[in-house]
């Protein structure tokens, strides 16, 4: 720890005012608000606000669309994260030679990352449009299911996986090929001395030496698909067909400001807030461990 | 013994078709880098290809993949329709608001809980910690009924200000700092320069490296955010670019789907970040790295 230098009566907390004030504005008073927000609900017109307790939760919890969408959410979260781990690793490990020109290729595979969620939700919109897009017109010839996410739950949930996995997949891939650079070659070629193939090598070294990179991309897609796919949802599904696309994220925000219910939609908050507390309790119990990225 | 053996043959038989094996597995890692980038290049080369042609020529089936010759007239619709000039306006302003504001207010404040001892020092660190926790998604009504109290609903102060503040950049220049040695600041000391004029003339200019990073990854995130500005603007005009193309999306079936001009306006909101990215690529792995840590 550096030992501190300066001495100033008044100018630290000059330099720390700033942040501390919007700290305060726009995070603890919003936050403590919904707090206190998901303790109540309106008046029949209104006008003021009725003590409830923990009347919202109840309610959240016993609502079958509320449980729909959080079974939705963590359905979500966890295809993605899995579905585009999974992919990047397996690609990753396949590409890693000393090869030449890995810089070019991480060019050409980071740039998806700069593409919000909500257009890249677009961009793949039309690639699955059910009348004029190519997928369903590919599929066409294979079977006559029809792909219609505008009717089919599962088709839309599909839909907004793929986009997901596609902005997050390079950012993956780049990360583990990095990884990879730093397994010694000496510890994979001394497995295959003792005889060990290459799924076993992959299976035995390759990826527990690779865990830490797995635990923060873990917990970064997840966060990702939780909190930062709003965009996509609202440009794409609507939360639809019906509420299959309904993520907690879109439902709260629905229920806030365009059902104006402000107490359910607090109390939706709350848990959330639950969530992210959780994920960034995860990720600091782990890094503690000194994990090296 | 056999084993022993059994080893031996088969580094031998390594040695011997060492170079032959390493040229193949060098195909296989170029061939599956290759397929990699083209299939996530496909989703952006589709936009590109659909942006260039008539509604009619978007529409039909089977889709076309090439290009066509009405890119002028699709660029030039999707302008004048979203109102593009307006609301590109209105995305760099957040963006380069949120990202320049951020670095500031971030490296003011981490120079603070570095170079001073003050009373509260600990409280300021963990109220920024905790902000980590609050990400926008879990304070949305409350978070509105602030912005409305201070009207600032509908103005670039309320696009830019209350995303201002977070925990990453602060721990990110804190970390930074503590490499520098101690001794510069001593030395300052000695040359009887204050705190403001070592911040100014010795820390600035070594954190450069550390402002560019977190700049690429600042803008991405502003010019992306999608949620805030749905929230807290509600008239076109201050709408940001990437809210500004779901507008056009049709919902319902009465609407005439012009894809062709969807895609080009969609193509021109993503254009400016994957820019950054692909120009500050050096910046934004490092900034991706730290900030994530």
């Amino acid at each position: 720890m550096k030992r501190t230098v300066f001495r100033n009566r008044w100018l630290p907390y000059l330099l720390v005012a700033p942040q501390v004030a919007i700290t305060l504005v726009f995070f603890y008073w919003p936050a403590f608000d919904s707090v206190r927000l998901s303790l109540y609900r309106a008046s029949p017109f209104g006008d003021r606000l009725i003590f409830v307790g923990w009347g919202n939760f109840a309610r959240l919890f016993s609502d079958a669309a509320y449980v729909r969408s959080a079974i939705t959410s963590v359905l979500f979260a966890f295809i993605v994260t899995v579905v585009g781990l999974a992919l990047a690793l397996v690609l990753a490990a396949l590409a890693n030679t000393k090869i030449r020109g890995l810089g070019i290729y991480r060019s050409l595979l980071l740039w998806p990352y700069g593409i919000a969620p909500a257009i890249a939700g677009i961009l793949w919109l039309f690639i699955f449009h059910p009348s004029y897009g190519v997928l369903p017109y590919v599929l066409s010839f294979v079977t006559a299911y029809q792909f219609n996410w505008f009717l089919k739950g599962w088709v839309a949930m599909t839909l907004i996986v793929v986009a997901a996995v596609w902005k997050q997949f390079g950012y993956n891939l780049a990360f583990y090929l990095a990884g990879l650079q730093g397994i010694e070659a000496s510890v994979l070629e001394a497995a295959s001395v003792d005889g060990a193939g290459p799924v076993r090598r992959f299976l035995a070294i390759t990826f527990p030496l690779l865990s830490p990179v797995t635990f923060f991309l873990f917990t970064l897609n997840m966060t990702f698909a939780f909190f930062e796919t709003f965009g996509l949802v609202h440009s794409v599904t609507q939360g639809g067909p019906g509420d299959a696309t309904s993520i907690l994220v879109y439902k709260a925000w629905k229920d806030g400001f365009e059902n104006l219910q402000l107490g359910l939609s607090a109390a939706q908050s709350v848990v959330l807030m639950a969530v992210v507390i959780g994920l960034t309790a995860l990720q600091f119990r782990f890094a503690e461990k000194k994990v090296t990225y | 013994m056999a084993r022993v053996l059994d080893a031996a043959g088969r580094v031998d038989v390594r040695a011997a078709t060492g170079p032959r094996r390493r040229d193949w597995s060098g195909v296989l890692a170029h061939a599956i880098l290759i397929a990699s980038v083209a299939l996530l290049a496909f989703p952006l080369y589709y936009a590109v290809v659909i942006s260039t042609q008539t509604v009619s020529q978007a529409t039909s089936l089977p889709p076309r993949l090439l290009p066509s010759t009405s890119a002028l007239q699709n660029y030039a619709e999707a302008w004048h329709r979203a109102k593009m000039g307006r609301l590109l306006i209105n995305s760099a302003v957040m963006a380069l608001g949120i990202a320049i504001g951020k670095i500031v207010i971030s490296l003011l404040s981490a120079f603070a809980i570095v170079y001073f001892d003050f009373r509260g020092k600990r409280l300021v660190f963990w109220m920024i910690f905790v902000t980590l926790m609050l990400p926008i998604p879990v304070r949305i009504v409350s978070t509105f009924e602030v912005m409305t109290q201070l009207g600032w609903v509908n103005t670039y102060w309320g696009l830019t200000v209350p995303l201002m503040a977070s925990a990453t950049g602060t721990f990110l220049f804190r970390q930074f700092y503590q490499t520098i040695p101690d001794s510069l600041a001593e030395a300052a000391q000695l040359d009887g320069a204050g705190p403001l004029r070592f911040l100014w003339s010795i820390l600035l200019p070594l954190s450069k490296a550390n402002i560019a990073a977190l700049f690429v990854i600042l803008f991405v995130y502003g010019w992306n955010e999608y949620l805030w500005p749905l929230m807290i603007t509600t008239t076109t005009e201050m709408r940001t670019a990437v809210v500004g193309v779901e507008s056009l999306v049709p919902r319902g079936g009465s609407q005439l789907a012009e894809w062709n001009v969807i895609m080009a306006a969609a193509i021109m909101v993503l254009l400016p970040p994957v820019a950054v990215i692909v120009f500050m690529q050096r910046w934004f792995v490092k900034g991706l790295i730290e900030s994530e840590k």
